[in-house]
């Protein structure tokens, strides 16, 4: 009895193996089904309901959105001076924190890929990802505290009589770019390990001062690397919207959004979609440079 | 650079397809939806009958508290569960889901409410409690419509001119300490003012003072003109404001940390500050002064689901907050008028309702309860700004 039951319940397994065995593309699909159907109904989907909902419409008595097709949103967006400064406001800040976050992690990395020994490395990496171990809203609300009028920052300028920025576009500046950090300098490390440590020797043994063997040999060689850190800590910042409502009282993209969500469902809808637009022309850049060959 | 072009095709082709097959989906979707949302039918309750075991709340933060929640638990059997309302916008969008059966509506929110079929007339013969609710708060623009009662009035209150009393001397008895460019540059950087576009009529209620030709009577039913002339002042407030504060913690702490030293508040606000020890003042109804031009307020009216699924509980409920006790008790904690007038001799500080001007119709006159600007304003003409007119004025405001 028990035997026969081992054999149908193995035969059982049989079977299933057997529908499998010398059909790849069964094996592939059944294993790609559930990811996939993951990527394309709930990201794209959501993207695609977005698009869609960006051409509604809100009754303005009742709030209530009106399905149907309108460009309103759309003229709105473009007629308001406004929503142009918005824009340019958070494209410039992003561009900003990416550059400073490039300036910070390049010699950062290079120290940990190239310098550092094998335990100074480990260490090293582990100061890198430790803020990302606290919540976000810990640290900006943080920043909050050590840029206050009575924080820290003041306290410790006081003497030497200077005063701190306050809350304003320098601190949305200051915390974008302590945040997003971690993310630039990690694949710049990543590109830069890659680097063979032989082609620096060879660099300097055909006579290269070390600072032509870094603008001829290693930035070219890192900079697809650091394009790809620009493309987390850029598109972090745009699309960022608490930082900016907690250090500041100026407008991005992410806050216009947030106070258009309650009453104008649509029209928040259409200003996401200027991100997206924005992270594309990004991306197409970035493609170009060269920071998805090696992905 | 790239070797193969074909891939990065047919990802497009694929990514095309889907916003195809997604605009198909959402074609569906929205021709079935739109027939089910008709409602907006009068069928209010004729007839008290069973409680339903349980109740679901829409309220703002302080008015559903344990204190007066179990006793009303206790003697009726509906269970309540309380959704806390951040904003009057939150709750109107909270209200659409059709999850609740009740909301304690700001005026900014109930004709919104009224006007999407979201609420349902209230029979004021059953809330017994109703008949002594103080005589200037029924029948009006936000609770009755077309001399229809959609509410029962909860308790009112006004919108504080709050300082530190430390920084802001001598003490402040305008709003032109934050409003009037040259009066208020001398605290520039440290106005913290309502980030919400209701805000723009705190600009009205002081134009209406300062600048009669104007001709502004209603702050919340302004033409182009008026509403260009708040809008206005509200941009060159700007350059001194601090902080636009959305939420009551952040006000909290730029004031404990000496960020902004004066500006618009809530009760709640100033309270909170007070405990913690802060050298605050304020322009409270209790200290019988408002600043000279009057101010915003709010009037809130609990309203009804026109969804409700357990009606019986929430008419309980309406005639429980307004009954005498209760409404002292959330009154007091609150920090706000009540709208019972029994409920006057209910309260711990027996001179709570005079402190609080609440049997004061004179006080309230000069309080503007904050209302939804629609575009038909009073006279049957529609030249007023709409509320989106106003959410799009505060962006730009803001800049």
């Amino acid at each position: 009895m028990a035997a026969e039951a081992v054999v149908a319940k193995r035969s059982a397994g049989r079977r299933l193996a057997g529908l499998f065995y010398g059909r790849p593309r069964l094996q592939v699909g059944s294993l790609l089904t559930g990811p996939a159907a993951w990527l394309v109904v709930l990201y794209l989907g959501s993207l695609g309901v977005l698009l869609i909902t960006a051409f509604w419409t809100v009754d303005p008595l009742s709030g209530k959105v009106v399905q149907g097709f309108s460009l309103e949103n759309f003229e709105a967006l473009i007629d308001e001076p406004v929503y142009r400064e918005i824009v340019w406001r958070t494209v410039r800040t992003a561009a900003l924190v990416t550059i400073t976050d490039a300036i910070i992690a390049f010699p950062i990395a290079f120290y940990m890929a190239k310098v550092a020994s094998r335990r100074g490395k480990g260490l090293l990496v582990v100061a890198v990802l430790m803020p990302l171990w606290s919540s976000y809203l810990v640290k900006v609300l943080s920043w909050r505290t050590i840029l206050s009028e009575g924080g820290v920052l003041n306290w410790l300028l006081d003497p030497i009589g200077l005063h701190g920025p306050g809350y304003g576009m320098t601190a949305v500046w200051l915390v974008m770019s302590y945040l997003w950090l971690p993310y630039m300098i990690l694949p710049i490390y990543a590109g830069l390990e890659r680097i063979p440590n032989s082609l620096i020797s060879a660099s300097e043994d055909l006579g290269a001062p070390p600072f032509t063997t870094f603008r001829r040999v290693i930035l070219p060689l890192a900079f697809p690397a650091v394009v790809a850190g620009s493309i987390f800590t850029f598109s972090l910042t745009l699309g960022d919207y608490i930082t900016p409502k907690l250090v500041s009282n100026s407008q991005f993209i992410g806050t216009a959004i947030s106070s258009s969500i309650t009453n104008d469902l649509p029209f928040a809808a259409a200003l996401a979609l200027i991100p997206i637009v924005v992270m594309i022309a990004y991306l197409s850049v970035a493609r170009k440079l060269g920071a998805f060959d090696h992905v | 650079m790239r070797k193969d072009t074909h891939p990065a095709r047919t990802a497009w082709l694929v990514v095309g397809g889907l916003v195809a097959f997604m605009l198909v989906l959402a074609g569906c979707g929205s021709s079935g939806g739109s027939g089910s949302t008709g409602g907006g039918t009068s069928n209010e309750l004729q007839k008290l009958g069973k409680g339903e075991g349980q109740v679901n709340l829409i309220s703002w933060a302080g008015y559903v508290e344990p204190e007066w929640v179990k006793p009303f638990e206790a003697e009726t059997g509906c269970k309540v569960n309380n959704k806390i309302g951040g904003t009057s916008d939150e709750m109107v969008k909270l209200m659409e889901t059709g999850e609740y059966d009740g909301v304690s509506a700001s005026g900014n929110a109930s004709a919104r409410l009224v006007a999407a079929g979201l609420v349902d007339p209230v029979n004021v013969g059953l809330v017994p409690n109703y008949k002594t609710i103080f005589p200037d708060l029924k029948n009006q623009p936000y609770n009755t419509f077309e001399s229809v009662h959609y509410g029962i009035p909860h308790g009112r209150g006004a919108n504080l001119l709050m300082w530190n009393a430390d920084d802001v001397k001598p003490a402040p008895t305008s709003w032109n300490v934050t409003l009037d460019p040259q009066v208020a540059a001398k605290y520039k950087g440290k106005i913290s003012q309502y980030d919400d576009p209701m805000s723009i009529a705190e600009g009205a209620v002081y134009l209406k003072a300062h600048q009669p030709e104007l001709g502004i009577d209603n702050p919340y039913e302004l033409n182009e003109e008026q509403f260009e002339a708040a809008v206005d002042l509200m941009k060159e407030q700007r350059a001194n404001v601090g902080e636009y504060w959305g939420e009551a913690a952040k006000q909290i702490s730029a004031f404990a940390n000496g960020d902004d030293q004066v500006g618009t508040t809530w009760q709640y606000q100033y309270f909170a500050l007070k405990a913690e020890g802060e050298p605050m003042a304020a322009s409270p109804a209790s200290q019988g002064f408002l600043p000279k031009e009057g101010a915003t307020g709010w009037s809130d009216t609990w309203m009804i689901s026109s969804k409700a699924k357990h009606p019986n509980c929430m008419y309980m409920w309406m005639n429980y907050i307004v009954s005498p006790k209760a409404n002292a008790e959330v009154a007091e904690f609150f920090g706000e008028a009540p709208a019972q007038e029994k409920a006057c001799d209910e309260t711990k500080d027996k001179n709570f309702c005079t402190k609080y001007h609440a049997d004061n119709p004179a006080f309230w006159k000069r309080v503007y309860y904050w209302e939804t600007p629609v575009a038909e304003c009073g006279d049957g003409e529609d030249n007023c700004m709409d509320y989106n007119d106003w959410v799009k004025a505060w962006t730009s405001i803001k800049g």
